[in-house]
């Protein structure tokens, strides 16, 4: 991993008596495509807004580069933020706004004609200088509001849900355009986000957050195929949650059926949940799964069919190309490596919250 | 059909402005361009570059000036202060500006011309205080004051409005850029709050350039604005025709200034008063 670029220490901040983050504790490296995903009310934009100076933390500390930036004004910040809705100045036409940082940086006509010029071509908007912001579909202005945060150079570029207000089509364009601008101008990023598919295409790094705290921090892969809890497990794609005991090392009783694993170290007959996501599990002839069950439901998807299978007293979601009617007996199988082992949550704030995606 | 509704519920209203807006117009246009025996003439509109004349005008127009002005410069920052405070307390703060103008005018300017008097309430204070007294009533000073007194709600109303509907985060974009407080304000909050101030500037400037009852109340009988001129031959003279004519000059003013703040206010700030 690159250089330590970024340090939350102990940040905690409360609004109206209410705590929105809570010793709160993150690290940000160089060069990084971080992204902070939670439901909204986590804590992510505030920490982002911590970040770029627009609100003070009321305990703790945010370094930057070695230097303590905790009371710095967002003027004075070496990093720059996209705001939500862009935030174009709507009384300056496109190069105006993409010069505004230059000019009050006192830069030359030349440098700032030049940067102007670069920008445009790195957001595929060449030519619309002389255009007025409100001429401007929603993915130009979000094109434009990227560019005139970046031609000042931030080291750290902070986007907060830039891509809520478009289509889906659009967003999805828009993922691999930062990306590829991420990659070509080599800054770090700091994404927010409640689009957990935006975080699992874009980011190095996934900050899982729900009320005011860090769930997980970890690559996308890791996120997805190996939840610490349940409601990362929960928000992070469709999963099937099922309450479980730990028998031994490798071996787990889910729904009273004995299942191999291939998780340790949760000590003997420790209540437990498990994650099994629904691609995982697989639909055989009665007779040769471990669990035998109704297919109860089933929905037509485009990639794959989505069934719910009634199984040992539990409804587990099934994705899977094989199309099995509703009403047939059908067997469940799982591979050890797909059967994830969670700790009960201890605490209230780790506990999965119902979310309707 | 709709629009045969429409028709139908405007008719109070078409009626009301044809009895007393067009007719009066039409009857002022037919006076001022007419002498007393009916005939065809430009005097009344003419008669304006008469020294007395022009003098008032010219009296009126920089009185308003200054009024709108330091209307101007007083309701900006209170703007600002409204825009930042929460609603709660600004919901009280607008109320208190706002309810002078539930008394009826004439009151108010009457009010002042008691506090302002030579042995007036603020110069009974401070005789009491032993400083020295204030002797403004029947300058153009107590004009100014009654001026900007009666018509600085309407310059707060739109410059509010316009600054509410600044989106913060246009504000935090430009600090994020670099910007301190005073580029921010002079490059973001200032030209994004153009079209209130013009519709401020209007709604100060055309009544203070055609009052009469301010200037007579406070200004005494020896200052006269354009208003005052009109009014008199109206009242006084009984020159119709003068009268009229000097209207159709001040009317003049009045649509040059509508022009103006119809061609910045396109998204009508001041048409909540």
């Amino acid at each position: 991993m690159s250089k330590e670029l970024i340090h939350l220490n102990n940040i905690s901040k409360s609004f109206d008596g209410q705590m929105v983050l809570d010793e709160l504790n993150l690290t940000i490296h160089e060069n990084e495509f971080v992204t902070l995903l939670g439901p909204s009310g986590c804590g992510k934009t505030t920490t982002l807004r911590i970040l770029g100076g627009f609100a003070t933390p009321d305990t703790g500390s945010v370094i930057f580069d070695g230097q303590d930036i905790t009371k710095l004004p967002p003027n004075l910040r070496p990093l720059n933020t996209v705001f939500q809705k862009y935030a174009l100045f709507t009384h300056m036409n496109i190069a105006e706004n993409i010069a505004f940082g230059l000019k009050i940086r006192k830069k030359s006509k030349d440098y700032i004609a030049d940067k102007i010029r670069y920008a445009l071509k790195l957001v595929n908007l060449e030519g619309y200088e002389n255009r007025m912001p409100d001429s401007l579909s929603g993915g130009q202005q979000q094109r434009i509001a990227i560019a005139r945060a970046i031609v000042n150079e931030p080291k750290v570029l902070l986007l907060d849900e830039p891509l809520g207000a478009l289509d889906l089509k659009l967003r999805q364009e828009m993922q691999y355009e930062l990306i590829r601008m991420k990659n070509e101008l080599g800054i770090t990023f700091v994404y927010v986000t409640h689009d957990q598919e935006e975080a699992l295409t874009m980011s190095d790094t996934i900050v899982v957050m729900n009320q005011g705290y860090i769930q997980q921090i970890g690559s996308p892969e890791s996120i997805y195929n190996e939840p610490e809890n349940a409601f990362v497990a929960d928000f992070i794609g469709d999963s099937n949650i099922i309450s479980a005991t730990m028998i031994e090392d490798k071996l787990v009783n889910i729904l009273g059926t004995r299942f191999t694993c291939v998780d340790t170290g949760f000590g003997h007959n420790k209540p437990v949940d498990v994650v099994i996501r629904p691609e995982d599990v697989e639909l055989t002839a009665p007779k040769e799964g471990i669990l035998q069950g109704v297919v109860s439901h089933l929905i037509f998807k485009g990639v794959h069919y989505e069934m719910e299978v009634m199984a040992g007293g539990f409804e587990w979601l099934v994705h899977s190309t094989a199309l099995h009617p509703v009403g047939q007996e059908v067997g469940i199988r799982i591979d050890p490596y797909n059967i994830q082992i969670m700790n009960k949550p201890e605490s209230e704030d780790e506990e999965a919250v119902a979310i309707d995606i | 059909m709709t629009s045969n509704k429409n028709n139908w519920l405007s008719a109070p209203y078409t009626l009301w402005s044809a009895v007393f807006i067009i007719i009066p117009l039409c009857m002022i246009f037919y006076y001022g361009l007419t002498d007393k025996t009916g005939a065809f003439t430009l005097e009344n509109i003419t008669a304006i570059a008469t020294a007395e004349h022009a003098k008032a005008l010219r009296l009126s127009i920089l009185l308003s000036l200054i009024s709108t002005l330091l209307c101007f410069l007083l309701a900006y920052p209170l703007a600002m202060i409204l825009t930042n405070m929460k609603i709660s307390q600004h919901s009280f703060i607008i109320l208190i500006f706002i309810l002078p103008m539930w008394m009826n005018f004439l009151l108010r300017t009457l009010a002042w011309q008691t506090l302002l008097e030579k042995s007036g309430v603020i110069n009974s204070i401070l005789t009491f205080l032993h400083l020295p007294n204030i002797n403004i009533i029947n300058t153009p000073y107590a004009i100014i004051l009654g001026m900007v007194y009666n018509f600085l709600p309407f310059m707060v109303l739109p410059l509010y409005n316009a600054l509410s509907k600044i989106d913060e985060n246009v504000i935090n974009a430009a600090r994020d850029l670099g910007a301190d407080n005073i580029h921010t304000f002079f490059r973001i909050i200032l030209p994004l709050s153009v079209p209130g101030i013009i519709s401020g500037l209007s709604m100060v400037f055309v009544p203070a350039l055609t009052t009469f009852v301010i200037s007579s109340l406070l200004g005494g009988s020896k200052i006269l604005l354009i208003g005052n001129v009109i009014d008199q031959e109206f009242t006084q003279a009984s020159n119709w025709n003068l009268g009229s004519g000097l209207s159709i000059v001040l009317m003049i003013f009045i649509i040059l200034n509508m022009i103006a703040s119809a061609v910045f206010d396109k998204d009508g700030e001041g048409s909540m008063l």
